[in-house]
C-alpha cells in the first residue's frame, strides 16, 4: 500500500494543523535536516510551574516547508503535544510517532524526516 | 534506443537481479557491468595477497595486478606515466590530497586567492574552507550565467582582481550537467600563472578524457561513477608536481627509509599511497577502462538521444522547471521541480514504482540556496544503461506522483 494513500498523512500534509508563528512565544526555534535542507521552525507558549518538568505546552505553532512526512508529522505531533507536560514530552519515541502516522515501517531516510518535528521539539525543551 | 545499445542492459547484472528497475541516478553511482563485478572475484581469488610487500609468488602477481592498472588508467585518460596516477579513496580524496599537501606550496598565510564555481559539489567546497582556517586566503566563487553555465567574463574579472593562487573547478556539474570548458579555464589561468584542479567525477566515463590536452593541473575522479567499484578513486597530476609536494598520509607503503625521528618518503606514486591499498579495486577498475574504452564513442550519442527525448516530454508533467543550460552544453543530468510539491515526496512515490531518483540538494547545499532558490530538486541522470522507455516509465510515475500529492 502506498504511503501517499495513508489518511493521517495525507490529511495532515494537506491541512496541517497548528501551521504559522505565535508573537512573543516563550521559546522559538529553528531546526534543519541536512539530508533533504528542510528547516522547520517552532514556536511555544507554557503554563508555567515552579518545577520544569511540569510546565505544559498551552500553544505551539510551526512554519517552513517541508516534505509530506515531515509537515504530517509535525501537525499530528503539535496536536498531541497541546496540554502535554515537559516530562511527558520527553518521553515521546520515534515509535510513538510512527504509530500517531498509522506507519509500521519507514525507510531509515525517511524517519529522519519523521523525526525532524519531534527532534526540534526535544531541542526546544532542553533549551528552558 | 539506438541498436547498438539494445542488449547493453544484460551487461549489467542488476538489471537482471531487479528486472522492474529504472534506475535514473548514475551521477550517485553508476551500475557495474559483469567484467567488472568479475574482476573483483578474480582478484580475491588469484591474485590475494599484500601489494608491494612479499617477495614470493602471490604478492609479486598481485603487484602486477595492480601496477598494470595503474597503467591501463593511466592509458584511458591520456596520462604521460603511470606515475602520474595515485590512487585514493574516491574524487573527495583526491582533492583533499591536492588542498592539503599543495595548496601550502604555493600559498602563504594572508596571501591569494582560491577560485572555485557556483556549481560545486561540497566535496570541492569543503576542502579549501578547511584550509582557509590554516592559511587564511580569499575564497572566491565565480558567478553562473541565466542559462547555468559558468560565467566566463566574471572569471577573467576575477582573474584580474584578485592574486589568483589556484581554480578548482568541476569538469560537469553533478545537479545542472553543465559541462565546463575547462581547456579554456586552463589557457586563462596560465597567462595568469595560477593552477587549475579539475573534479572530474562526473565527466570520466561520459566524455573522452585526455589530460595532456586540457592544460590542468590536477585531474580527480571517482572509480564507482564510471561503472568501477567503490572505494577506488584517481588523483592525476603532472609528475613535477607531485614531486613537489608533501606527502598527504604516512604510514606503511610510502616510505624509503625511516628512524625513530624521521622518514624519507618513497618516490611517486607511492609517496601519497599510504597503507594497505584496495588494489582489487584498482585492479576493477582497470577493467572498468577498458569496458568503457569501447563503448566510450556511442555513450555521448546515446546520451543525446536520451536527453533529447526527455526534454521533449517532460513537460507533459505542469508546473515543472528544470535546471540547466541548453542541451548541446551538458550530459544527460537533470535537476527539476514541481510548483508546491518537495522533491522527497515525488522520489518516494516514483521509488513505490521502482523508479530510482536523487531528491535533495545533491552535496551542492550553496548552488541549491542561491540560485536554483530551493532547498532541495529530484534529479534525473542518465546512462548507457538506460531507454526511452525509461523515460516513458519516469514520466508516467511523475503524473501519479502529482495527482497524489496536488
Amino acid at each position: 500500500m502506498s504511503l501517499y494513500t495513508r489518511e493521517a498523512i495525507i490529511q495532515h500534509f494537506k491541512n496541517p494543523q497548528n501551521y504559522g508563528q505565535i508573537k512573543n512565544p516563550d521559546i522559538k526555534i529553528k531546526h534543519h535536516n541536512p539530508l533533504c535542507g528542510d528547516e522547520q521552525e517552532w514556536f511555544f507558549v507554557f503554563n508555567k510551574s515552579k518545577e520544569k518538568e511540569k510546565w505544559t505546552v498551552k500553544d505551539v505553532k510551526f512554519t517552513g516547508s517541508g516534505c509530506a512526512i515531515s509537515t504530517a508529522s509535525a501537525s499530528i505531533l503539535s496536536e498531541y503535544i497541546k496540554g502535554k507536560t515537559i516530562a511527558d514530552i520527553q518521553k515521546i519515541q520515534t515509535s510513538d510517532i510512527l504509530n500517531m502516522m498509522d506507519l509500521d515501517n519507514l525507510s531509515s531516510n525517511r524517519i529522519k524526516c519523521a523525526n525532524l518535528p519531534l527532534d526540534t521539539i526535544k531541542k526546544a525543551i532542553k533549551n528552558i | 534506443m539506438t541498436d547498438k545499445f539494445k542488449n547493453i542492459k544484460k551487461d549489467f547484472p542488476i538489471f537482471a537481479r531487479y528486472p522492474k528497475l529504472v534506475y535514473l541516478d548514475t551521477t550517485a553511482t553508476a551500475q557495474k557491468p559483469k567484467c567488472v563485478i568479475d574482476a573483483l572475484d578474480e582478484f580475491y581469488t588469484t591474485c590475494n595477497a599484500n601489494v608491494h610487500r612479499g617477495i614470493y609468488k602471490l604478492s609479486e602477481i598481485a603487484t602486477e595486478a595492480y601496477e598494470k592498472s595503474r597503467k591501463v588508467v593511466a592509458g584511458f585518460i591520456g596520462a604521460k606515466s603511470k606515475k602520474e596516477i595515485i590512487f585514493t579513496r574516491n574524487t573527495t580524496e583526491s582533492i583533499n590530497i591536492v588542498a592539503r599537501s599543495f595548496l601550502p606550496k604555493i600559498i602563504r598565510s594572508n596571501q591569494g586567492t582560491v577560485l572555485i564555481s557556483s556549481m560545486e559539489h561540497h566535496s570541492n567546497i569543503i576542502p579549501w574552507q578547511i584550509m582557509k582556517k590554516q592559511l587564511n586566503f580569499n575564497l572566491q566563487v565565480i558567478k553562473l550565467t541565466p542559462e547555468y553555465e559558468l560565467d566566463m567574463d566574471d572569471l577573467e574579472a576575477k582573474l584580474k582582481k584578485y592574486n589568483v593562487k589556484l581554480i578548482a573547478i568541476t569538469h560537469i556539474s553533478n545537479v545542472l550537467g553543465t559541462i565546463n570548458p575547462v581547456e579554456k579555464i586552463a589557457s586563462l589561468a596560465k597567462k595568469h600563472n595560477c593552477y587549475v584542479l579539475v573534479d572530474g567525477a562526473q565527466a570520466v566515463g561520459h566524455i573522452k578524457i585526455d589530460v595532456s590536452k586540457l592544460g590542468v593541473d590536477f585531474y580527480t575522479f571517482s572509480g564507482h561513477k564510471m561503472m568501477g567499484p567503490l572505494g577506488i578513486g584517481v588523483l592525476w597530476a603532472k609528475e613535477k608536481l607531485l614531486e613537489k609536494m608533501d606527502p598527504f598520509l604516512g604510514g606503511g607503503e610510502m616510505i624509503n627509509t625511516v628512524s625513530w625521528q624521521s622518514f624519507t618518503p618513497a618516490d611517486i606514486p607511492y609517496k601519497f599511497e599510504a597503507g594497505t591499498p584496495n588494489a582489487a579495486g584498482a585492479y576493477a577498475l582497470g577493467k572498468a577502462c577498458q569496458y568503457l574504452e569501447k563503448i566510450l564513442p556511442y555513450i555521448k550519442e546515446h546520451e543525446e538521444n536520451i536527453m533529447k527525448y526527455f526534454i521533449e516530454n517532460i513537460f507533459k508533467i505542469k508546473d515543472l522547471t528544470v535546471y540547466g543550460p541548453p542541451l548541446n552544453k551538458k550530459i544527460g543530468i537533470f535537476s527539476f521541480s514541481i510548483d508546491n510539491l518537495h522533491a522527497h515526496d515525488i522520489s518516494y512515490i516514483l521509488d513505490e514504482q521502482n523508479i530510482a531518483v536523487r531528491a535533495g540538494h545533491h552535496c551542492a547545499m550553496p548552488l541549491h540556496k542561491k540560485i536554483i532558490k530551493k532547498p532541495s530538486t529530484v534529479r534525473a541522470s542518465f546512462y548507457i544503461y538506460n531507454t526511452l522507455e525509461d523515460i516513458d516509465k519516469l514520466i508516467k510515475g511523475l503524473q501519479k506522483a502529482v495527482k497524489i500529492l496536488k
